[in-house]
């Protein structure tokens, strides 16, 4: 079935036209108004973003490719970014995604057989300054020790 | 000498800081309503007094940027004001710090930003992942736009403003202002070559002033101070004015953002403000993110001759140097965001190198063969010294890979990775050669300090499955 947005996005839709000169603007708010609906971005819903901002599938797929945030196939219910640049790095970055990777039984990259938590590493997240930090979903969480994240990453898995 | 100031940070720490209450009982968006009657000579006037420097990390004059712009606006080429928050340079975290405490002096320095440039409409492009930045911001275009601050009229003045944020979606190199301009207009973040400057051709091809959002969240206090008074507040008047966001991270004890008078320095940074080095000597510090050269905390300034600009520091420790643009060049690194990454000497700087590199090559737009493969280059030459199966030849290897980057780019990623890496492999030759000859077996070999904040709290590991 083709891809259509929910009634209170498509108002949000005809808002972010609103913004810019021209549709192709929207491209990147689409995308992800798009992804947080369907959770990724399937052809159908890169066929769906073409038409709606007038351009090219291709076009559309290049842009999906081109950030790290767009995802081009199926994830885990919550998605779980570790830091490792430098500053994290300083403050234990390396044991922490090891601690994870151990925590959730995966290892960075992967999904748990659940389907609830993807784990990732993330380059420098403007949180330099209470590192260790990850992010999970829309939100930080910094100055991490193993125990706070053992209860972080227990909480993603409550049925 | 260390002066702390809370011309920025007024609202800091504030649980009501970011609302618009507190922003108006501060006598928030009095320079707002006052530009927008002023002649655009006159607010580029002042912004060329306040003499602040681009607090994104090239360092250029704001008011000089801002005279740019047409003096004439033709309809069919309207302006934009395009505010830098991509905030992606590995150390840098005061640009989230603002947005999130005080999101209403971005809005304010929007509207003067406006109207000082010729436009009616500003986009600011926050990266995706600050979520709360975002959700402040919007909030405060709401309230701004609630009370009439923004609009068709704002304040009743027939100056048209509207102000938007655009949400990046994960790319380091969007922060690069050509790269951002594409990534507005929804393509892929790919910088693109110069000229045309945004000035003539930016957003939609029309002419664009691009500010760092630290930049032109200081507008509204110089406005309030004068121009000439708010750059006064710099010790580094009049070259460098008023007072700027410092941030440090890394090996120190209260790692943290300060507001102070330009002309801080790293000593003042490490010691005063974050509290010392934790869990060692200093070994090193980043001075502005990650793409400015490393200094070595043994370095001594070598300015004999009585013309150059640092002589008055000459055979000082370079830590003792103000930090400004003039000043950090003249030591071969660069001022960049002033946010200072610390390292103790109990970390290895080949894996610090390590690290960084790593990051460039995952980061690399990919459209100009030197950086794309050249950072691909360095990080694989350090995959292979860190575990222990380099060669000297390999270092040599790794400073002719850098030097091919250097000025064969369409933007400065390129310099801004092979820079710190030249960096790296001069200031830490020795250490570098002897990582090399003992396979890493004698040196600490590790980033984080051995009683790592993170032990301790850690209860016994148990397998997910369970
Ligand atoms: C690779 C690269 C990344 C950059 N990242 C940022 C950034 O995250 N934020 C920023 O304000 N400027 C960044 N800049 C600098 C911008 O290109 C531009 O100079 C700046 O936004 C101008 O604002 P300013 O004059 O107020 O500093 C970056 C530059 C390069 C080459
Ligand atoms: S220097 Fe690197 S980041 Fe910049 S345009 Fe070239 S490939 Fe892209
Ligand atoms: S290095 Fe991790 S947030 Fe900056």
């Amino acid at each position: 079935m083709a891809f259509q947005l929910t009634t209170e996005r498509e108002d949000q839709l005809a808002e972010i036209f609103a913004r810019y000169p021209n549709k192709m603007a929207a491209c990147l708010p689409v995308l992800h108004l798009a992804q947080e609906q369907h959770g990724w971005l399937s052809e159908e819903v890169m066929a769906w973003a073409a038409t709606t901002v007038g351009v090219s599938t291709a076009h559309i797929l290049g842009v999906a490719t081109f950030y790290s945030l767009y995802r081009t196939h199926p994830a885990g219910k919550h998605h779980v970014w570790v830091c490792r640049t430098l500053s994290c790095a300083l403050n234990g970055a390396d044991r922490l995604i090891e601690h994870c990777e151990k925590r959730l039984g995966i290892q960075v990259g992967e999904t748990t057989a659940d389907g609830a938590v993807s784990l990732h590493t993330a380059e420098c997240l403007a949180s330099c300054g209470t590192a260790p930090m990850m992010q999970i979903d829309r939100e930080y969480h910094e100055n991490l020790t193993f125990e706070k994240v053992d209860v972080l990453l227990d909480r993603l898995r409550k049925p | 000498m260390l002066q702390r100031t809370d011309h920025l940070t007024k609202r800091y720490g504030i649980p009501d800081g970011h609302t618009l209450a507190r922003y108006l009982a501060d006598g928030g968006y009095e320079q707002a309503r006052r530009s927008l009657s002023m002649t655009r000579e006159a607010l580029v006037n002042e912004c060329k007094a306040a003499n602040i420097r681009g607090r994104g990390g090239a360092g250029f004059p704001m008011g000089v940027k801002w005279s740019f712009m047409a003096q004439k606006v033709a309809p069919e080429r309207p302006h934009y004001l395009v505010i830098n928050a991509d905030e992606g340079e590995p150390g840098t975290f005061k640009d989230r710090s603002m947005m999130e405490q005080d999101p209403h002096s971005t809005i304010e320095g929007c509207i003067i930003g406006c109207r000082a440039i010729g436009a009616h409409v500003a986009y600011i492009y926050v990266r995706d992942e600050l979520h709360l930045a975002k959700e402040r911001l919007w909030t405060a275009i709401h309230e701004a736009k609630a009370k009439g601050f923004l609009g068709a009229q704002p304040f009743g003045i027939e100056y048209p403003v509207e102000i938007y944020v655009h949400s990046g979606a994960g790319a380091y190199i969007c922060g690069e202002e050509t790269s951002l301009l594409n990534s507005l207009e929804g393509r892929r973040g790919e910088p693109r070559l110069k000229p045309p400057f945004p000035a003539q051709a930016g957003a939609f091809g029309m002419p664009t002033t691009v500010n760092n959002l630290e930049s032109i969240a200081t507008v509204p206090v110089m406005m309030r101070l004068g121009g000439e008074n708010f750059s006064k507040i710099s010790a580094l008047h009049p070259k460098e004015g008023g007072s700027r966001l410092y941030g440090v991270s890394g090996h120190v004890n209260t790692p943290g953002i300060f507001e102070c008078a330009v002309g801080l320095t790293l000593r003042e940074l490490i010691y005063d403000l974050g509290g010392g080095v934790k869990g060692g000597e200093l070994l090193a510090v980043i001075p502005g993110g990650s793409s400015t050269p490393i200094l070595r905390a043994t370095e001594l300034v070598d300015a004999p001759g009585e013309s150059h600009p640092l002589h008055a520091w000459h055979g000082q420790s370079v830590l003792d140097v103000p930090m400004g643009v003039e000043t950090f060049r003249g030591l071969g690194t660069m001022l960049g965001t002033c946010c200072a990454t610390v390292l103790s000497d109990q970390a290895c700087p080949v894996r610090a190198m390590h690290n960084l590199m790593r990051f460039y090559r995952h980061e690399s737009c990919g459209q100009c063969t030197p950086c794309r493969e050249g950072s691909g280059w360095l990080e694989r030459l350090l995959d292979k010294i860190v575990a222990g199966n380099g060669t000297l030849d390999d270092l040599n290897r790794l400073h002719e890979v850098a030097n091919s980057i250097m000025g064969n780019t369409i933007c400065a990623f390129g310099e801004g990775t092979a820079m710190p890496a030249l960096g790296f492999l001069r200031k830490f030759r020795r250490e570098f050669e002897e990582y090399v000859r003992t396979g890493g077996r004698s040196s600490s070999n590790r980033l984080a300090l051995p009683p790592s904040p993170l032990v301790g709290a850690s209860p016994a590991l148990h397998p997910a499955a369970e």
